[in-house]
């Protein structure tokens, strides 16, 4: 099912449920991580991911169900006998000892002679590029620093799974840029299987090969991150990754068999052939052309009409939120330099290419 | 030159820099120069005034000296171990498990601090002396008795009883300030058990103990009252005592011990520093909280309660002993007294009640110039740039440093001939004498207090005032000084609370019955068998103030903490 790939080995999640004394927290988590991916586990907070990863390190509460490292069940091994590595959230430096002894601990602990700790631990700090500051404290370490520091101090053990708790979070912004992109020239270079936790549907995008979408404790979908962006299964997951035009409603087929979509304030959508489910129109906000009102509509678009209720000037991107029959449409214009922009009130024409239009599941 | 130097000042900082200059002349009158007098006389030859180490070669050329030197630092060092075997497991319990006894051991922590230890000590005697109850039950039941309070052991014993709680409460801040990221980060990376302990949790509480131990060590090493009461005079403090109390001022081993007590008062500090230095572990961070806990086992839950009672029992022996003697008839060769009676109290309020007066009139006067100096202080330290001014939290904070016995001892030295005008009486032997050197000794816990509620108090806030046409002077007065109400007032509460059983300083500053304060009237008491029933009544009223004193400091406290948490959002956008 999941192949080793070097030292790092899949991962798979059978039917975990956790619970903090009466709340429920993880509610029949089904997952399987291949060996050598980068997986993200993304959600608003209190979605369940933290407790998702830390239940994998052995963490928090006795989960129910079966969490499989490699073909082995570790869901009963106490977190020191895993070998997954975890790089905390606030990266958790031993602040008594140096970067070298920090680094050195977990080989300690393995047992690992002198000589090779050396020189493995050095090895681990030329990788991240800080051998240099090898007997300094972890106080005396930048942030960006310390986050290198803690990676090199659980890739240095050559666990099985790397876990990485929100490792961006405590990093300015451009740092964090810089760092992820670390992180996965790392992963890649060390073909570890990587989960990443985080809320930030950017990182996850730019980062992972697949992710899951938590909310709530469920799972909502797993896949690639253009496969999710493209085809949501539910309106959590559409809305949680960018934002969307939502529109509810109902949907009736023709006698030529196309497809009619009937929204709550009467606004009708052509949705040509009959979509796989029923459920919400969903489209994005960068897919609709905004244009004076009474330009001819193009083959195969929607048209909508409306009037500019607002307008938010980006820099790179124009967004307008124009009124359609009560309805918030949100429309991104890529900006030119000198194009005239809509003023507030003004009666225009949008279109949406039928085939950027999804029909989503869900209220 | 102080003109000169004023007319340097902007002539908004013109007001704090003379309040700056005034408590200056006051810590060098009362605190640089008796101390500076003290170790000058310990480095003078006594008939020659010149330079010498002479005083210290008799010193050590004593037995007794020597002697009471060895004991001192052996009580010290022995009541630092015992307090540590009461307070560790009292730590460990509340920061590793979910102990529902978590509470008392809170209250455990503070039980023995409103008691002073040689108000206890009498009662101690007779619960754990030789004739004391617990060993007349032992003998009768099993047939050995225990030397609890034989000799330096009743030091011990009373010593550790009193300051466990030192221990318990830096051990247990530094436990609970270990983010839980620091141990699962071990445990990730392959430790557990007793390697975790000793690698991980043991060094970052290591400074936590150590200070907590180095203020135990010094508090025993300078401490009079105890080893008084227990009739043990063969240490240091009670030397220095005895020496300039029957000898004389002029005697200069009353001042080379001085000197000791103060140089090993500095070490200890300077050990309690280096621990916390560039040791800011207090790691805890969003997630964090404290060490992982667990649910204790049936039979884990009996054990802890046992050892947590039995604690508790020896904790509140002294509060038990005390209120028996104060309701006791005859208490002799007996488990508990004869009979019980409310004469004790009566003769308290019929012949001494001039100790609770003098007491109410001096400590009341030492704490409202404490917070008085301590807000003045704390205000030019945080709120304006006179040169120098960390002088004045240096030189108020360094009276922690000197032992009551040395600070009196300079009192009697600098001032027993410098004549108090109109009254005519020495400085020295004036009961204003008695309230100063309790306004010094107390000063430091004021100033943490006023320094803790300045910080909470936001720049911008004054800005605001001044910005509305508000004066420098008007608002101090209509901002700071009421939005630092709550920490002025638990300043003057700890301050009056704990000059109130101050003994070591006055018991060498009463000049007559009349003028002494409630912690000199109980040792008067303590002196005689007859005397005990009364002065036990005396540690009783003593142990109500002090009670009472901390309670109203803990709940303004917690008060003004919630209403910071309620203003949160100013303290957010600028506290300083």
């Amino acid at each position: 099912m999941t192949a080793n790939i070097g030292n790092s080995a899949g991962v798979v999640i059978n039917d975990l449920n956790l619970s903090f004394g009466e709340t429920h927290v993880l509610k029949g988590v089904n997952l399987s991580i291949e060996a050598g991916e980068f997986f993200a586990f993304l959600g608003p907070s209190g979605s369940g991911k933290s407790t998702l990863l830390r239940a994998i390190a052995g963490f928090g509460p006795q989960p129910t169900g079966r969490i499989l490292i490699d073909g082995e069940d570790i869901a009963d091994q106490p977190p020191w006998k895993r070998n997954v590595g975890m790089v905390f959230q606030s990266y958790a430096l031993w602040p008594h000892m140096t970067v070298h002894r920090n680094v050195a601990f977990g080989l300690e602990e393995r047992g690992v002679p002198a000589p090779e700790i050396k020189r493995r631990v050095d090895a681990a700090l030329d990788m991240v590029g800080l051998i240099d500051l090898a007997e300094r404290r972890p106080s005396q370490l930048s942030g960006g620093q310390q986050q290198r520091i803690a990676l090199a101090r659980t890739v240095v053990v050559e666990p099985k799974v790397l876990l990485l708790d929100e490792p961006l979070s405590n990093l300015d912004a451009n740092l964090r840029v810089q760092m992820r992109r670390e992180i996965r020239d790392l992963q890649k270079e060390l073909r570890l299987t990587t989960i990443f936790v985080t809320h930030d549907q950017e990182e996850a995008n730019t980062t992972s090969d697949r992710m899951a979408v938590l909310d709530e404790g469920v799972i909502q979908q797993v896949g690639a991150p253009v496969e999710l962006y493209d085809k949501p299964s539910n309106l959590f997951v559409a809305n949680f990754l960018g934002t969307a035009n939502v529109l509810q409603g109902t949907m009736s087929i023709g006698k030529d068999r196309k497809c009619t979509f009937q929204s709550e304030n009467g606004v009708a959508i052509n949705l040509g052939a009959q979509p796989q489910n029923e459920g919400a129109v969903v489209f994005r906000p960068q897919n609709v052309r905004i244009s004076k009102a009474g330009t001819n509509c193009k083959a195969g678009n929607v048209q909508f009409q409306g009037t500019v209720g607002h307008m938010e000037f980006h820099g790179n991107i124009v967004r307008y939120g124009v009124d359609v029959s009560g309805h918030l449409i949100l429309i991104d214009e890529t900006h030119q330099r000198g194009s005239t922009l809509f003023d507030i009130g003004t009666s225009v024409d949008l279109q949406v290419k039928q085939g950027q239009i999804m029909v989503v599941p869900g209220h | 030159m102080k003109a000169s130097t004023l007319t340097a000042f902007s002539s908004v900082e013109r007001g704090p820099a003379i309040a700056g200059l005034m408590i200056a002349f006051f810590l060098l009158l009362f605190l640089i120069v008796p101390v500076g007098q003290v170790i000058f006389v310990a480095f003078q030859d006594p008939n020659t005034g010149a330079f010498t180490l002479i005083n210290f070669a008799d010193f050590f050329g004593n037995s007794l000296f020597v002697e009471s030197f060895f004991n001192s630092f052996y009580v010290a060092s022995m009541s630092v171990i015992v307090a540590s075997i009461i307070a560790m497991p009292l730590a460990y319990f509340t920061t590793r498990f979910n102990f529902s006894g978590a509470l008392l051991i809170q209250t455990l922590g503070i039980i023995p601090l409103i008691m002073p230890p040689f108000v206890g000590a009498v009662a101690m005697q007779l619960l754990f002396g030789s004739n004391g109850s617990i060993n007349l039950l032992l003998e009768e039941h099993l047939g050995f008795t225990i030397p609890f309070m034989e000799g330096l052991n009743g030091v011990i014993l009373v010593e550790s009883v009193h300051y466990f709680p030192f221990i318990l409460i830096n051990l247990s801040a530094a436990l609970n300030n270990i983010d839980r990221a620091m141990e699962e980060s071990a445990q990730n990376l392959g430790a557990h058990g007793t390697r975790l302990f000793r690698r991980i949790v043991f060094p970052l509480a290591m400074p936590g103990y150590v200070a907590g131990a180095a203020l135990v060590f010094i508090k025993v090493f300078d401490d009079l009252g105890t080893p008084l009461l227990l009739n043990i005079n063969n240490m240091l403090a009670p030397q220095a005592y005895l020496r300039i109390s029957s000898i004389g001022i002029a005697d200069p081993m009353g001042y080379v011990i001085s000197v000791i007590l103060v140089g090993f008062s500095l070490l200890s500090l300077w050990i309690s520093l280096l621990a916390l230095k560039d040791k800011d572990y207090a790691t805890v961070q969003k997630g964090g909280g404290g060490l992982m806990r667990r649910d204790l086992r049936t039979w884990e839950k009996v054990g802890c309660y046992g050892v947590v009672i039995l604690i508790l029992l020896l904790v509140l022996s002294p509060h038990i002993g005390l209120t028996l003697l104060s309701f006791g008839t005859v208490w002799s060769f007996a488990v508990i007294p004869d009979g019980f009676t409310f004469d004790h109290y009566t003769t308290v309020f019929d012949t001494a009640s001039q100790y609770i007066t003098n007491t109410l009139l001096y400590a009341g006067i030492a704490a409202l110039l404490d917070v008085v100096l301590a807000t003045s202080i704390a205000y030019i330290v945080w709120r304006t740039k006179l040169v120098g001014r960390k002088w004045l939290d240096y030189g108020a904070t360094a009276a922690l440093a000197v032992p009551g016995v040395v600070l009196g001892i300079g009192y009697l030295r600098t001032y027993h001939s410098f004549d108090v005008p109109i009254i005519n009486e020495p400085l020295a032997s004036w009961w204003v004498i008695i309230v100063i050197a309790m306004t010094i000794r107390r000063l430091p816990y004021a100033l943490r207090a006023c320094v803790a509620a300045i910080q909470q108090v936001s720049v911008m806030l004054e800005e605001a005032a001044e910005n509305l046409g508000a004066t420098k002077g008007r608002t101090v007065w209509r901002i700071v000084v009421p939005l630092m109400s709550g920490g002025i007032l638990a300043g003057f509460v700890t301050s009056f609370a704990t000059a109130s059983v101050e003994l070591s300083a006055t018991i060498m500053l009463v000049a007559k019955d009349s003028d002494a304060p409630l912690a000199f009237g109980i040792y008067e008491f303590m002196q005689s068998t007859s005397g005990r029933g009364p002065g036990a009544a005396l540690g009783i009223i003593a142990v109500l103030f002090v009670g009472i004193g901390t309670y109203f400091s803990h709940v303004i406290i917690e008060r003004s903490k919630k209403l910071r948490e309620s203003n949160s959002i100013v303290a957010e956008g600028g506290t300083t």
